[in-house]
């Protein structure tokens, strides 16, 4: 039979309510047996407090976290070193073939390209703005109008970047915002963007630096107002001024957090597959070694390789991580 | 490929079978709900007598995963609704444009639906490697018979059945605009010289160009140009040299193969025939292959090599028909020794269970029967099975599509790149040839990329 | 943000002069300017669905200024035609985002916040390696773990005969998509949260030990109500990412109306639209106004959170 407007809209409620109680419910379940594990542990005194702790915080984190990271990382270095379907050890023969295949060079140099650029940029970007909107009026406007892009999935952002850069025959109307202003002042025949190599790599990055610089700008403009002003003062009344005092007192006094923000820029860009994959599929000369090994392992069935990509990346957020690591290690031993 | 049809139909879908169909929701719940759960099979009556087959599974569901997304899947869900409500067996249906990626994910990791609609013979064979697809029950490979021989052997592997074939489309088409062509006073082509020279009569009279063509379809980006080489391949070369192709046996890199590139790039990469309306040649590779066709409503362009379902692609207001505003002709052999060259796509019903539900399903969809109810529910479908009533079709392409399909004397081959092994049909085989269109890489270089892309 | 701006003291003479050389016209020419460029690509999105088809496909957006002949029939297209049947809309899959989102917030939250306090405050052999080592899980591409994931959720895990973990039923629940975005979560909140927790003060943890209060104690009544506003600040991170998810919901939750949240729905939208501009951005202009509202009515929260973690002080 078919159902009325009404009794549309009521199941569709009862559903909403169904749903969104098991939800509730879950959570409430979850947190409850917390709480009983917390009170049934807690009663645990002595000798055994310590360990009873440890295990009760610790455990739930660690368990999920070697099920569904360390134990598929262990997976997949495994599968770099074998066939397509498994069956065989190929040794490094994998990783040889990401060394020595021209369109995996190219692929290697946009991802550094995209390492070294997006983050920078956004960071830069983000930095400079935390310092020139500091004294302006509405800046809790601008600010929120920065940061709002990082709202939007990486997807949704590769949509609205596509329709930026949509270019048309010079002569006919466009319907590209990009092409439109150039043709407007002045540049009578503005090339297909998305089909020009190096420039696309760049107009890429361009929607990750869109979406992360707001994120930059908010924590560092935190940062920088958390800085005793004393120390300012001290360094003012030693002669520096102006620039100088940025470079040598803002600058050191925020370089941890400068430090984090980069390298979760630069985490963000490297495992992002969405835009490339969006924007133009890894045609015309702008693949990347996330998008890459996606497609290697899920559309092509080459595993083997598709894996082997995997660790390659890996290893190259390694030293950031690293790096990452001694900062924070300095830090706790000056704590 | 066939998937990426996954696109507006216009919008006449009939209401009458609709409405039908709830009237038979009602008068059918009675005679199946009453002992649906007993065991014993019920008795269909009335207008779900002839379901009776099926019967017996009351209460079960049957999980379907499949690239085809709305509209297109509400006809096929409105095809199997009356089947649904006399069995009692429910459809549960899910479509995805990551469906090529998202299934191998699923059987791997021990979700597998019931049923996949796959599209590509080489991700059906990917598949059957896992172990994990189900041989069709006897009843299927029966009604397979009445299909015709060759289409049974793209839903096989290595020999053995495993996926019974569902739709068929044409890919062989030109489409044009009759009311243009007549005004201009221009003859449809009916050999590949008489294309060509009319192509270059349109060109010399200046103002617009021929042909016009869009190979971006997201992460696909490049399969319209695969069909490009693929006609030419079949209609130059002929069958035998098709089929050695699609198994790596003729390589990219040699003559045959290199001799079509070569066709195609005097065809569609010729910069006083393309890209009408758009831009230059490299624009092919940034349209969409959905936008490519529209400039020739407004007479920007002329033609443009695109399959049936490319139908679904002009505005509601089009008419279609040999007397409207655009239509589509086959396109012509290239080497006249070749006789009627169909190129096609299709779709395949695999299984990933042998639970009795999940085999009515498969025995009802292989049936002439169901072909007949999905065509009665929307246009733009055509079945590639011979068991069907070809005066259903009401559509003019339909009836085109339907008459190539199954012309005994055609030579019909299958889509090659759906056939090859993904690493080149879904992967290098789309990524050289949209270099080769957007950044002009050598032929040679092309069909290297591809051949070292197979896998060993 | 407002909140920011009050807590600061009148600056000194010398802040003064940092801020003096970026606070010039210039600097806020180039405020102004950023926060333009950045804004126009969303009013464009916004502008372009609400136009005709006809419109989008022969002109720029920027003509809305001179033709401002605005239409909601986009939208109406995209949450009601094109659907499954006769409940087409795009309701079911806005509450299924919402039912998937708020567990897949809190659960990493609470086992984060949990982990990173007894790593900072319990301290034990190995326990700063420990936390290096989930640090650097940052790291794993989230793809590799899909297909091992699904095989346990599936499968289960079996031990010989032992039944270590049973199968899920995968089809209806939300449960493998919590479970997922949970694991994935783990490493960066655990990292935001113990950067935030090890700075609490030492004396305030030293008296609560003295008063013979237990861990479970501490990290209920000191703990949780002190690091709220760090919580706050990972809560609508971790929000907004799992909103934004698509493959993993694809993966453990399918594209049924039952369990698929609007990624899922709008990705077959756009497949099913294709080259339909109008509708494309209807459908994205849909998709970010949940967490559009959500990060405007938590911001304020989302600096004081990150902050503490990152400074020096």
């Amino acid at each position: 039979m078919p159902l009325s407007g009404a009794q549309l809209a009521d199941s569709a409620w009862n559903d909403a309510a169904i749903k969104l109680g098991n939800s509730l419910g879950a959570i409430a379940g979850f947190l409850g047996i917390l709480l009983v594990v917390f009170f049934v542990a807690g009663r645990a005194t002595g000798r055994f407090g310590r360990p009873t702790a440890i295990a009760v915080f610790l455990g739930p984190a660690v368990l999920l976290l070697l099920v569904g990271l360390v134990a598929p990382l262990i997976r997949t270095v495994y599968l770099s070193f074998r066939n397509d379907d498994s069956t065989r050890f190929l040794g490094g023969k994998n990783y040889g073939w990401a060394l020595t295949t021209d369109s995996i060079h190219q692929v290697l140099l946009n991802t550094l390209l995209w390492l070294l650029v997006a983050p920078v940029v956004a960071t830069g970007l983000g930095l400079a703005l935390a310092l020139a909107v500091e004294r302006m009026k509405w800046q809790a406007l601008y600010k929120s109008l920065v940061f709002m892009p990082m709202a939007v999935s990486l997807v949704g952002a590769s949509i609205i970047w596509k329709f930026v850069y949509e270019a048309r025959e010079a002569g006919q109307p466009q319907i590209g915002l990009l092409s439109e202003v150039v043709i407007r002042l002045g540049w009578k025949h503005p090339p297909n963007w998305i089909l020009d190599h190096p420039l696309n790599d760049f107009l890429l990055m361009a929607v990750m630096v869109w979406v992360q610089t707001g994120f930059a700008m908010v924590v560092l403009s935190a940062a920088i107002k958390a800085i005793p002003d004393e120390v300012t003062e001290a360094a003012r009344l030693d002669g520096a001024g102006g620039l100088r005092l940025f470079w040598y007192v803002t600058v050191p006094m925020i370089r941890t957090t400068l430090v984090v923000v980069l390298t979760t820029v630069m985490i963000v860009t490297l495992k992002a597959f969405d835009i490339v994959r969006t924007m133009t599929g890894g045609n015309f000369g702008t693949q990347v070694l996330a998008n890459e090994m996606y497609s290697q392992s899920f559309v092509q069935f080459n595993v083997g390789r598709g894996s082997a990509l995997a660790v390659i990346l890996f290893l190259a957020v390694l030293p950031l991580v690293a790096y990452n690591i001694v900062q924070l290690r300095k830090e706790r031993t000056t704590r | 490929m066939k998937i990426l049809k996954s696109v507006r139909l216009r919008n006449r879908l009939l209401v009458a079978p609709a409405v039908l169909g709830l009237a038979l929701t009602a008068a059918c719940s009675n005679s199946s709900s009453s002992d649906g759960h007993q065991g014993a099979t019920a008795t269909l009556t009335g207008d779900c007598a002839k379901y009776q087959p099926y019967a017996g599974h009351a209460g079960t569901k049957v999980t379907m995963f499949a690239s085809i997304l709305s509209p297109e899947s509400d006809s096929l869900q409105k095809s199997w609704s009356d089947f649904s409500t006399c069995t009692g067996i429910k459809i549960s249906y899910e479509g995805s444009n990551d469906f090529e990626s998202q299934l191998p994910v699923r059987v791997a990791g021990g979700n597998a639906p019931d049923l996949a609609i796959i599209p590509q013979p080489g991700l059906l064979a990917q598949m059957v490697k896992t172990g994990k697809v189900v041989k069709p029950p006897a009843q299927t490979v029966d009604n397979e018979n009445k299909w015709s021989p060759v289409w049974k052997t793209y839903g096989s592997v290595n020999g053995t059945f495993y996926a019974a074939p569902m739709s068929a489309n044409m890919k062989s088409l030109v489409w044009y605009s009759p009311k243009a062509f007549q005004q201009a006073g221009y003859q449809v082509p009916k050999t590949w010289a008489d294309l060509m020279a009319l192509s270059d009569k349109i060109a010399k009279a200046g103002g617009s160009k021929p042909w016009c063509g869009g190979i971006s379809s997201g992460t696909a980006t490049g399969w319209p140009a695969t069909d490009w080489l693929e006609e030419v391949v079949l209609g130059g070369q002929g069958g035998d040299v098709y089929d050695k192709w699609v198994n790596h046996t003729v390589k990219f890199s040699d003559p045959p193969i290199s001799a079509a590139m070569h066709t195609v790039a005097d065809w569609m990469q010729n910069p006083a025939w393309v890209n009408a309306g758009i831009g230059d040649v490299k624009s092919i590779a940034t349209t969409t292959f959905q936008d490519a066709g529209a400039p020739i409503l407004t007479n920007k362009c002329w033609m443009l090599q695109q399959a049936s379902f490319y139908e679904a692609q002009w505005p509601k207001t089009t008419k279609v028909a040999p007397d409207g505003d655009v239509f589509a002709f086959q396109l012509p052999a290239v080497n006249p020794a070749v006789a009627n060259p169909v190129e096609g796509g299709g779709e395949f019903v695999a299984a990933f269970s042998s639970r009795p539900e999940v085999q009515a399903v498969q025995n009802y969809l292989s049936t002439a029967d169901w072909a007949s109810s999905r065509i009665k529910v929307a246009t733009g479908w055509v079945s590639a099975n011979q068991g069907v009533d070809k005066s259903l079709y009401t559509d003019p392409i339909d009836q085109l599509s339907a008459a190539a399909l199954t012309d005994p004397a055609a030579t019909f081959r299958f889509d090659a790149s759906d056939m090859m092994p993904a690493a080149v049909g879904a992967g290098q085989e789309w990524k050289s040839l949209t270099a080769w269109f957007a950044e002009g890489q050598s032929i040679q270089r092309v069909a290297a990329d591809i051949d070292a892309a197979w896998p060993q | 943000m407002s909140t920011q701006t009050s807590s600061v003291t009148v600056p000194l003479p010398a802040v003064k002069a940092v801020r003096r050389s970026f606070s010039s016209p210039l600097g806020s020419l180039f405020v102004v300017v950023v926060t333009v460029l950045w804004t126009l690509p969303t009013f464009g999105l916004l502008a372009t669905s609400l136009r005709h088809q006809q419109d989008v496909a022969d002109s720029g957006w920027w003509n809305v200024f001179t033709h401002p002949e605005l239409v909601l029939s986009n939208y109406h297209t995209v949450l009601f035609e094109g659907g499954f049947g006769v409940s087409g809309g795009l309701m079911p899959y806005l509450v299924n985002s919402l039912a998937i989102s708020v567990p897949a917030t809190v659960f990493p939250l609470v086992l984060a916040s949990m982990a990173a306090y007894a790593l900072a405050w319990v301290r034990f052999r190995g326990s700063d390696t420990l936390f290096f080592v989930i640090f650097a899980l940052q790291v794993v591409p989230l793809q590799m773990a899909l297909i091992p994931l699904l095989q346990l959720f599936s499968g289960g895990a079996h031990l010989g005969s032992f039944t270590v973990l049973p199968s899920f039923d995968l089809a209806g629940t939300y449960l493998p998509v919590w479970l997922a975005h949970t694991m994935f979560a783990l490493p960066l909140a655990i990292f935001l949260l113990h950067n935030f927790i090890s700075q609490l003060p030492r004396d305030l943890m030293e008296a609560a030990v003295v008063d013979g209060a237990s861990h479970f104690r501490i990290f209920r009544s000191i703990v949780l109500p002190l690091c709220a506003p760090a919580l706050a600040s990972f809560a609508i991170f971790q929000f907004l990412w799992v909103w934004n998810d698509l493959l993993v919901a694809l993966t453990f939750a399918g594209g049924t109306p039952d369990v698929a949240p609007m990624t899922v729905r709008l990705a077959q939208l756009s497949g099913s639209f294709g080259g339909r501009w109008e509708l494309l951005t209807a459908g994205a202009f849909l998709s970010i106004i949940i967490p559009l509202i959500v990060f405007f009515s938590l911001q304020r929260y989302f600096v004081r959170g990150l902050l503490a973690g990152s400074v020096k002080g």
